[in-house]
């Protein structure tokens, strides 16, 4: 560790594991309840833990950029972060209103009310104290780290790192303007989900990746740059457009259909690029790292990226496709996949580089790690698959044959069954993997395997 | 072309990659946009016929020799550049964006045209693609104007080459959109 703000990363990192653990935890009991579906349905219902699973990813996903923008910012900029004491603060803030918000919802508390109850939109439920909360913490942030790299040097990855998080912050705000209109409430709420995760979280993923590759590979940074602009450039020509697949039949004018089929069709090839990159870099790369477990991180992260957003997006992105897959198992197949992707991986990925570099230590439980990645992977890619039959299936049954819903479901409920499996297996890997990560205990795999020493 | 050809090393791209990325990016939504089209039009022959015959031909083809001498005066904006005749390389790139700003006219002149007839993008899926495809490219001739005049005022080599890249993409799209579109029976 070359500066000593960057242990600022270490405290965001722990608590993005703990919400991962709430999170993979939440979504093994909603997977649990679609097998048996009146399992705590007085005490938690199913869309309170919906909830909880889709807003603690969220959550720790931010917070796991947040970690890594103090890890890597100093290190590029070659100076300390701007002040220690407005990162903790900001850490403070979201640790509160995250809290708030899981009490909110658990016991549903002011229901209702402007300021303290739930707004009821799905992934911005939060109560407006907590958006505020939010808004404070983002400003604190962006100003803490916009003040660290306006001072020091001035990198590619520092610029479209800062470009992404700003992006992303402004975003937000539309969470604040809730239209009566439902249509119109749509057309804005996807100015926040779509924008986030097919664009400026796209930017923040290729800069991490960038820095990580830089730092496994030793490839040139000149090399490095040109393909991080190339990502970021088909990254918002494909993605803005883009967001116009979730205006088909929403009530929006009927152009979207092709605007919305053409452009994020194209959304593939940022993350085929991605996938791309990270591996000719790898190959390209004289250096050989000790951090194993990192660069297959970053080499899982392109590549499940790219068939779990790319592949499976494309899948039912085209209009035809989409007016019968509409909100069926194969989107919950897609968003599994995606997400674990192109943003767990690639958390997992700058945590397992950036802990042992925090705790001044060679890479350690290099072998548990990549176990905890071959286990989560290996579960997330037989769920993606089991959905994807299951969706298939319902999507015939309920949308071209035009059977009753709840018919249905008891029509898949084996795949429900492969799906709690294929979950359970990742909950293990994800406490493996926190648990290699927490606990240091063999600080090398093999001696002198590796010639160029870690930084 | 000698001349330019001599300002890159032999076997490097010729001009910025970042306008190579957007101009295959480009070409890849248009060309989606005609296949789309076309597949569309399999569906109904006659109707996408008779949509069709309410098109202006001749101010089309007449737009596509404005575009295309457009093309030519940015071409030889760089070539001028190249052998330090700035003055001429500048009035060349005026002419083109001049240009520009006539096709738009005689486009903005066949939109309001269609108006008057009450004609709309949803009026039958012939004119859903027509007006985004015309509509997009003409954004793009928009965007090209503003661009040529920025490279004739800031006329860097590099940049007039930039800005010929740029104005070739929206000449080509144009020739492609313009037999697809108008003429195809």
């Amino acid at each position: 560790m070359k500066y000593k703000s960057q242990k600022i990363a270490l405290v965001y990192f722990a608590v993005a594991m703990g919400l991962f653990a709430i999170q993979v935890l939440g979504g093994l009991l909603a997977g649990w309840i679609y097998v048996s579906p009146n399992t705590l349905s007085e005490l938690l219902p199913f869309n309170i833990v919906r909830m909880l699973h889709t807003n603690s990813l969220v959550v720790w996903l931010l917070l796991g950029f947040f970690g890594a923008a103090y890890f890597l910012i100093p290190e590029e900029s070659e100076r300390e972060i701007h002040s220690e004491k407005l990162a903790y603060l900001q850490l403070l803030i979201l640790v509160v209103g995250t809290l708030g918000v899981v009490v909110t919802y658990v016991f549903n508390l002011f229901e209702g009310h402007w300021l303290l109850g739930k707004e009821g939109r799905e992934f911005i439920e939060q109560p407006k104290w907590v958006k505020a909360g939010i808004v404070v913490a983002a400003l604190i942030f962006l100003y803490n780290i916009s003040m660290t790299v306006l001072k020091g040097k001035k990198t590619a990855i520092t610029n479209i790192l800062l470009l992404g998080l700003w992006g992303l912050a402004l975003l937000f705000l539309f969470s604040f303007y809730n239209p009566h209109n439902l249509a119109l409430d749509k057309m804005y709420w996807w100015y926040i989900v779509h924008l986030w995760v097919e664009g400026t979280w796209e930017l923040v993923m290729a800069s991490i990746l960038a820095y990580l590759m830089l730092k496994l590979t030793g490839v040139d940074r000149e090399v490095v740059e040109k393909w991080l602009y190339v990502i970021v450039a088909a990254a918002l020509f494909s993605g803005i457009l883009g967001t116009g697949h979730h205006y088909y039949f929403i009530g929006t004018p009927g152009y979207w259909q092709w605007i919305g089929s053409i452009f994020s069709s194209l959304e593939v090839v940022p993350f085929f690029a991605m996938m791309a990159f990270a591996f000719v870099m790898v190959w390209k790369g004289r250096r050989d790292h000790p951090n194993k477990a990192a660069l297959l991180w970053s080499l899982g992260c392109g590549t499940l990226a790219f068939f779990g957003a790319g592949v499976w997006g494309f899948l039912h992105t085209l209009h035809g496709v989409n007016y019968y897959t509409h909100g069926t198992q194969i989107t919950a197949a897609h968003g599994h996949l995606a997400f674990y992707g192109a943003y767990v991986c690639l958390n997992l990925a700058i945590i397992s580089y950036a802990l042992p570099v925090l705790r001044n230590r060679d890479p350690y439980n290099q072998v548990l790690n990549m176990a905890s990645f071959w286990m989560m992977t290996s579960g997330m890619v037989f769920m993606t698959f089991v959905l994807t039959f299951a969706g298939t299936v319902q999507t015939h049954m309920q949308r071209v044959l035009g059977e009753y819903f709840m018919d249905v479901q008891d029509s898949v409920e084996l795949f429900y069954y492969m799906r709690f499996g294929a979950g359970l297996v990742v909950v293990l890997g994800a406490i493996l993997f926190i648990y290699s990560m927490a606990v240091p205990r063999k600080e090398i795999i093999e001696a002198g395997s590796a010639e160029t020493p870690a930084e | 072309m000698s001349q330019a050809d001599s300002t890159h090393p032999p076997g490097a791209l010729p001009g910025e990659l970042m306008m190579w990325v957007l101009i295959i990016s480009e070409l890849l939504v248009f060309g989606a946009g005609l296949l789309a089209f076309m597949g569309v039009r399999l569906t109904d022959p006659v109707g996408f016929a008779e949509a069709q015959s309410h098109l202006h031909r001749t101010g089309a083809a007449l737009n596509t020799g404005v575009l295309v001498t457009s093309g030519y005066l940015a071409a030889r904006a760089y070539l001028w550049r190249g052998v330090g005749a700035r003055p001429k390389a500048r009035l060349a790139l005026a002419g083109a964006a001049a240009l520009g700003v006539v096709f738009l006219i005689i486009k903005g002149a066949e939109y309001a045209d269609k108006a008057a007839q009450g004609i709309a993008w949803d009026t039958h899926p012939f004119f859903t693609f027509y007006y985004l495809l015309t509509g997009f490219h003409a954004a793009h001739v928009v965007a090209g104007v503003v661009l040529l005049l920025l490279v004739a005022w800031k006329d860097a080599p590099r940049n007039i080459e930039a800005g010929a890249q740029f104005w070739h993409m929206v000449d080509l799209v144009w020739v492609l959109l313009f037999p697809v579109i108008y003429l195809l029976g």
